[in-house]
């Protein structure tokens, strides 16, 4: 890819560290998760070395995955207070999806719909954390209520955070230009224009 | 390997569609019926349970009651449950309760537990762990109403009596009912324990406990193991029985609905995606702006 020295700056290389800390971390929770989840899936802990070290591992690496969420979630929460305009994006969301953004209103570094989804994430990652304590059985011993509610809890959440993450990537994937901001932290001048104008506006001057 | 015994009407983490090998089902379901009005509780249960099954646990301390050990471990699979309890009259009674798995008929370790074929339950209603199978997570524990298995430390399984399966298998009855001093244990068919349980309640009836009864909790679906209680209408009383066991709405939730639907909703979500860029195309950056910025590099060039 030629890297156009005007690209715009989106992610420095540290943000980028810790978005890939918690990509790995989601990816790898998700398989072992839901091979404990659905016996379907069960097969996935033979990527683990067997469905004990899927076991063992599985909690450690969530601590990984909340302790670089909560950083990222430090990082990002002033760039995504909802505003009017936010409001007044998710309200015409459904001519997005339809593949005609002509009439969005302009929207800042992120739009309504990536600041649901970081709302969303952020609930579902404490949800995850706690109740992943509450059933921890190599560390804890909670009450048994507490231990089955946390097993319905970090079902569900996980289930909802599967999905919350698919459509993140499927975002990324469905409009051009974004996933290279993962990759190098840069996205050019047009792609700033046309999907975040009010953040281009800022970066740019113009 | 467990041995092959083709009788296994249930099997943990698998789907009725493909079940285990179970044609040799003509078996009759078993019980073991511990009556505890007669129970003088002398532990043997206890020694025969630990000397048949080779376990050795480590030697308690005295924690200023008959209880010893304390609690059910991964290697003490029954215990004596002791409870002094004053009836009406204001007599003293002892109630002495054999603690263990209870083999429920529906059995909520075996619906908790995620490992396929790590719990398994016989044509003849025994609920057996199989040990290699298991990864240590305590679903298991999670999901029984009863809070009987128990994470051994050394070697991160779970373990719970097996109801002696081995002994069954070559036609023999459970240890600690072959060791039992009193009758209090016995076994047989689960319709032949409840006759006898039957005229034992008739017999407790007429000799002053009114509420003497059966305890084979149908919201287990009924249990392999049976208690005949002189206060049957109280079984709190004998150290915490619960009176109407069920496996946790929680767990049923859990292990139950959401499974089908989380998995749907996020195929559902994968394959939505995925139409959605066949349907209505990527989102690419649109000619007119990157035409803008083109003439705006030009204006500058300039």
């Amino acid at each position: 890819m030629i890297r156009d020295p005007k690209d715009l700056k989106r992610y420095n290389a540290s943000e980028r560290a810790n978005h890939w800390t918690i990509g790995i971390s989601f990816i790898l929770l998700a398989l072992s998760g839901l091979a404990f989840f659905h016996p379907a899936f069960f097969p996935l802990t033979q990527l683990f070395g067997g469905p004990v070290w899927a076991r063992i591992i599985h909690p450690y690496i969530g601590v990984l995955m909340a302790a670089a969420f909560l950083i990222i979630f430090l990082r990002f929460k002033h760039l995504n207070t909802m505003t009017p305009a936010d409001k007044e994006w998710l309200a015409k969301a459904k001519n997005m999806v339809d593949g005609n953004d002509h009439d969005m209103p302009e929207q800042g570094k992120y739009n309504g719909g990536q600041k649901v989804m970081f709302w969303a994430l952020a609930v579902c990652m404490l949800l995850m954390t706690l109740s992943g304590l509450a059933i921890w059985r190599a560390w804890f011993g909670f009450d048994i209520t507490l231990v089955r509610l946390g097993a319905v809890v970090h079902a569900a959440a996980g289930a909802v955070m599967i999905a919350l993450i698919m459509v993140h990537v499927y975002a990324a994937i469905w409009v051009k230009g974004t996933i290279r901001a993962m990759w190098y932290g840069t996205v050019t001048r047009g792609w700033a224009k046309q999907h975040h104008r009010g953040w281009y506006r800022q970066v740019t001057g113009k | 390997m467990s041995m092959q015994s083709q009788d296994i009407i249930r099997r943990s983490a698998t789907s009725s569609l493909t079940p285990p090998p179970q044609v040799r089902d003509h078996k009759l379901e078993v019980a073991k019926l511990i009556d505890v009005s007669i129970c003088i509780g002398c532990k043997g249960c206890q020694v025969a349970c630990s000397e048949w099954n080779d376990l050795r646990d480590e030697v308690g301390h005295n924690h200023g009651i008959y209880d010893n050990p304390v609690d059910l471990t991964a290697k003490s699979w029954t215990v004596m449950r002791f409870a002094e309890h004053q009836s009406e009259g204001g007599r003293l009674q002892w109630l002495i309760r054999k603690d263990g798995c209870m083999h429920c008929a529906d059995p909520g370790c075996l619906k908790a537990c995620p490992s396929p074929g790590a719990i398994i339950q016989y044509a003849n209603g025994v609920v057996d762990f199989q040990s290699e199978q298991c990864i240590g997570c305590g679903y298991c524990v999670t999901g029984c109403p009863f809070n009987v298995p128990r994470i051994n430390k050394e070697d991160n399984k779970a373990y719970k009596c097996t109801l002696c399966s081995d002994r069954l298998a070559v036609g023999q009855e459970p240890s600690c009912v072959k060791t039992c001093p009193t009758g209090a244990i016995q076994f047989g068919t689960k319709e032949d324990m409840k006759l006898v349980a039957e005229d034992r309640v008739k017999d407790l009836k007429a000799r002053g406990y009114p509420n003497a009864g059966l305890y084979d909790p149908q919201g287990v679906g009924g249990t392999h193991v049976m208690y005949v209680l002189h206060h049957a209408d109280q079984p709190e009383l004998y150290n915490g029985l619960p009176k109407d066991p069920s496996i946790s709405p929680l767990v049923g939730l859990w292990k139950g609905v959401a499974k089908p639907l989380a998995t749907l909703a996020l195929a559902g979500v994968a394959l939505g995606s995925l139409f959605h860029y066949v349907t209505k195309g990527p989102n690419e950056v649109s000619k007119e702006i990157e035409d803008e910025i083109e003439a705006e590099d030009k204006e500058e060039a300039k």
